[in-house]
C-alpha cells in the first residue's frame, strides 16, 4: 500500500514508516496497560480495606468467636469485647435517620420537580445541594453545641412526657399504660442529658436528606411528561399523577437512593461522635446514650493496643462489609433504571 | 357522591402540596441553621493570631499549622489521587469496551465513592503507618504522607467518575477523524480526548478537592496530628478538621471558640470551592452523588 501511493517513496522511507508503526503500536500497548493498572487500583483500594481490617482483627474473631457478635461487654480494664452495643448503634441511628430523611427528601423532590415554579427550582436545588457540602465535623460541632441542648430543652422532655414511663411532669401517659413495651424505648437516666442515639440519629438525618433528594429528584425527571400528561389530561391531580404515574416508574431507584442514603448514615464518624455519649451499656431506648461503630473506633483507636486494636479492626471490618453490602444493592437498584432508560 | 369524591380528591392533594413545600422549608431551615451559627460563632473567635500563631499556644495560639498542615495534606491526596484517577477514568471510557472487567470496575467504582472513609483510613493505617515502624526501629510513625494517601483514597473515585463521565461525552467523530489519519491510540487519548474534556476533568479535581478538605476521620490515624509548625510530609501532620475535632472535645470554652473560628473557616473554603467547581465549568454538568 505504501509503495502503490508514491513513486517517490524510497526503501529507507519505508523501513522509517514500519518501526514508527512498530513503536506505535508497543507504545500503544504499554499505555493501555499502565491505564489498566490504575484502574485495577480501584479494585485493590476496596480488596485492601477489607482485606487489612479482617487481617488485624482476626485476633479478636479467634479469641471471641461467634459471641463477639452478641456480647454487650466493651471493657477495656478487663480486656473484654463484644461488637452488640456499637452495632445497635449503628443500626439504631441509620434508622431514626431514614426514617426522618427519606419523606423529608421526597418531599423536596416533589417540591423541585413538580411544585415549584421554574425559577425557583435552579436556586433551591443548589441550596439543598449545598447541605452535602458541608463537610461531617461541621454538623458534629452544630449537633454537640447547638442542636444536643435543643434535644435536651424541647423535644426529649416532650417525648418523655408522651411515651416514658417516668416522665418529667409525672403523669404517666394514657399510651404508655396501654401499649406494654412501648416505655422502654424511651427511657432516660439523666433526662437533662441531650447526647443519644436519637439526637445523633435526627443529624445524621439532616446529612443524608440532600443525598437521598437529589437521588429522587434526577429518577423523577426521568419519567416521561407524554406520561404525566396523559394522566393530567385524565384529571388527575399533582399528588395522583406524583402517586401512581412517577413513583411507581421509578419505584426502584428510589430506593436505591434510599439504600445510598443509609451507606453514608451507616459508616459516618464526625457527625455522630460527639452526639451518642460513647457509652456501653446495653439499652434498647432511643433517649440513652450510646456508641456507633464508626464512633468507637474514632475515640479509641488512638490509645489502642493489642486485643482491643484487633477488636476495634474487627469492627471496622463488620462496618465496610455492611456498608459494601448495602451500597452494593444501592447500585444495583440504580443501575436498573439506567439500563431502562437506554442511556 | 361524586362532588365528596372530588373533595377528598382536593383535600388529599393539598395535603400533599403542603407536606412537599414543608418539607423543602425544613431542609433549607436547616440549612440556614448550620450556617448562621458557623457564622456567627465563628466571626466571634475570627482574631488575627488565628492565622500567625500555632496549636502549641492553646488558648493564646490560633490555627496556623493546622491550615498549613491542611494545604499540604490536600495537595500531597490531589497529587496522588489526579494522575492514577484521570488515568483510570480514561481507562473505563477508552478502553474497557470489550471487557467485562470495565463494568465491573466503575461499579465498584462508585461503591468506593461512599464507602465509610474511616475504615479507608484504617486501610492506609495497616498498609503505610504499620510497615514503616520497621524504618524507624519499632517507633509507630504517623506521617503527613500517610494522611496524603489516606486522602488521595477519597479523592479517587470522585475524579475516576468524573474523567470517565466526561470522556464519554466526547463526540465519537473526534475519535474515527484522528484515528483515520493514523494517529496512535494514546496519542489520540491524551492529545485530543483528555484535551477535549479538561475543563470536566478540573470539575471533578475541585469536587475531590473540596471533599477531602473536610474529611476528618481518615485522618486521625494517618496524620495524626501536631501542636507544631511541620513541612516535612514524613512528620506528624496537623490539619484543620483534625484541631477542630480535637477542639470541640476540649472542655475550655476559650478552645471551642477557636474551633468554632476554625469550623468557620473550613465551611467558607469548602463551600467556596464546590461553589466555583459548579458555576465556573457549569458547562459541563455531571452528577456527584
Amino acid at each position: 500500500m505504501h509503495a502503490t501511493a508514491s513513486n517517490a517513496a524510497t526503501g529507507a522511507d519505508r523501513a522509517d514508516e514500519s518501526a514508527r508503526t512498530a513503536k506505535d503500536s508497543r507504545n500503544d500497548l504499554l499505555f493501555g496497560w499502565a491505564l489498566k493498572a490504575c484502574a485495577l487500583l480501584v479494585l485493590l483500594a476496596l480488596v485492601g480495606a477489607a482485606a487489612s481490617t479482617l487481617w488485624l482483627g482476626m485476633d479478636a474473631f479467634h479469641t471471641f468467636g461467634w459471641g463477639f457478635l452478641t456480647s454487650a461487654a466493651w471493657d477495656p480494664s478487663n480486656d473484654q469485647y463484644g461488637a452488640l452495643v456499637p452495632v445497635m448503634g449503628t443500626i439504631g441511628t441509620a434508622l431514626i435517620a431514614l426514617v426522618v430523611a427519606v419523606p423529608i427528601s421526597f418531599g423536596i423532590a416533589l417540591f423541585l420537580t413538580e411544585i415549584a415554579p421554574q425559577w425557583l427550582r435552579g436556586p433551591v436545588a443548589s441550596a439543598i445541594e449545598l447541605l452535602a457540602g458541608i463537610p461531617s465535623i461541621i454538623y458534629g460541632m452544630w449537633g454537640l453545641f447547638i442542636f444536643a441542648p435543643f434535644v435536651a430543652a424541647h423535644i426529649k422532655p416532650w417525648l418523655m412526657n408522651q411515651f416514658s414511663a417516668d416522665p418529667p411532669d409525672g403523669k404517666v401517659s394514657w399510651l404508655v399504660q396501654h401499649v406494654p413495651g412501648l416505655a422502654r424505648f424511651f427511657s432516660s437516666e439523666y433526662p437533662f442529658f441531650g447526647a443519644g442515639v436519637l439526637t445523633a440519629g435526627l443529624v445524621l438525618a439532616v446529612m443524608i436528606i440532600p443525598f437521598i433528594s437529589s437521588v429522587m429528584r434526577e429518577v423523577f425527571q426521568t419519567v416521561p411528561t407524554r406520561l404525566k400528561e396523559s394522566a393530567y389530561a385524565l384529571g388527575s391531580s399533582t399528588w395522583e399523577v406524583v402517586w401512581d404515574i412517577v413513583v411507581p416508574y421509578t419505584r426502584t431507584a428510589v430506593i436505591g437512593g434510599v439504600f445510598l442514603g443509609l451507606g453514608r448514615a451507616l459508616g459516618e464518624t464526625m457527625a455522630v461522635a460527639f452526639v451518642l455519649g460513647n457509652t456501653f451499656k446495653f439499652s434498647w431506648s432511643m433517649l440513652e446514650t450510646g456508641s456507633s461503630i464508626a464512633s468507637t473506633i474514632a475515640n479509641q483507636f488512638g490509645e489502642a493496643q493489642g486485643l482491643q486494636r484487633s477488636a476495634l479492626m474487627a469492627l471496622a471490618f463488620l462496618l465496610f462489609v455492611v456498608t459494601f453490602i448495602v451500597l452494593l444493592i444501592a447500585r444495583l437498584m440504580l443501575r436498573r433504571l439506567a439500563t431502562k432508560e437506554g442511556r | 357522591m361524586s362532588t365528596s369524591l372530588y373533595t377528598t380528591r382536593r383535600v388529599k392533594n393539598i395535603l400533599a402540596m403542603a407536606f412537599s413545600i414543608l418539607a423543602t422549608a425544613i431542609g433549607l431551615f436547616f440549612l440556614v441553621w448550620i450556617l448562621w451559627e458557623t457564622l456567627s460563632q465563628g466571626l466571634a473567635g475570627l482574631k488575627p493570631q488565628l492565622f500567625t500563631k500555632i496549636t502549641a499556644y492553646r488558648e493564646e495560639g490560633g490555627l496556623a499549622n493546622a491550615m498549613v498542615g491542611s494545604l499540604i495534606l490536600n495537595v500531597l491526596g490531589i497529587l496522588i489521587a489526579t494522575p492514577i484517577g484521570v488515568a483510570a477514568g480514561t481507562w473505563l471510557a477508552e478502553y474497557s469496551r470489550r471487557s467485562r472487567l470495565g463494568p465491573t470496575i466503575r461499579f465498584l467504582n462508585d461503591i468506593l465513592l461512599s464507602a465509610p472513609s474511616i475504615v479507608l483510613g484504617l486501610f492506609v493505617y495497616t498498609i503505610v503507618v504499620l510497615p514503616s515502624k520497621y524504618l524507624t526501629n519499632g517507633d509507630v510513625t504517623f506521617s503527613g504522607l500517610a494522611g496524603g494517601i489516606a486522602l488521595a483514597l477519597i479523592a479517587l473515585p470522585v475524579i475516576v467518575r468524573t474523567t470517565d463521565e466526561m470522556l464519554r461525552l466526547v463526540p465519537g467523530t473526534l475519535r474515527e477523524a484522528a484515528l483515520s489519519l493514523g494517529v496512535p491510540q494514546w496519542k489520540l487519548t491524551m492529545q485530543i480526548l483528555v484535551r477535549s474534556a479538561r475543563s470536566g476533568i478540573v470539575t471533578g479535581v475541585l469536587l475531590a478537592l473540596a471533599r477531602i478538605s473536610g474529611e476528618t476521620a481518615p485522618l486521625l490515624f494517618t496524620a495524626f496530628g501536631n501542636n507544631f509548625m511541620t513541612f516535612n510530609p514524613l512528620d506528624k501532620m496537623p490539619s484543620l478538621p483534625q484541631i477542630i475535632y480535637e477542639y470541640t472535645k476540649d472542655p475550655s470554652p476559650d478552645i471551642n471558640t477557636l474551633a468554632w473560628a476554625g469550623a468557620f473557616v473550613l465551611t467558607m473554603f469548602v463551600l467556596a470551592l464546590s461553589l466555583i467547581a459548579r458555576f465556573a465549568f457549569s458547562r459541563s454538568k455531571v452528577s456527584h452523588d
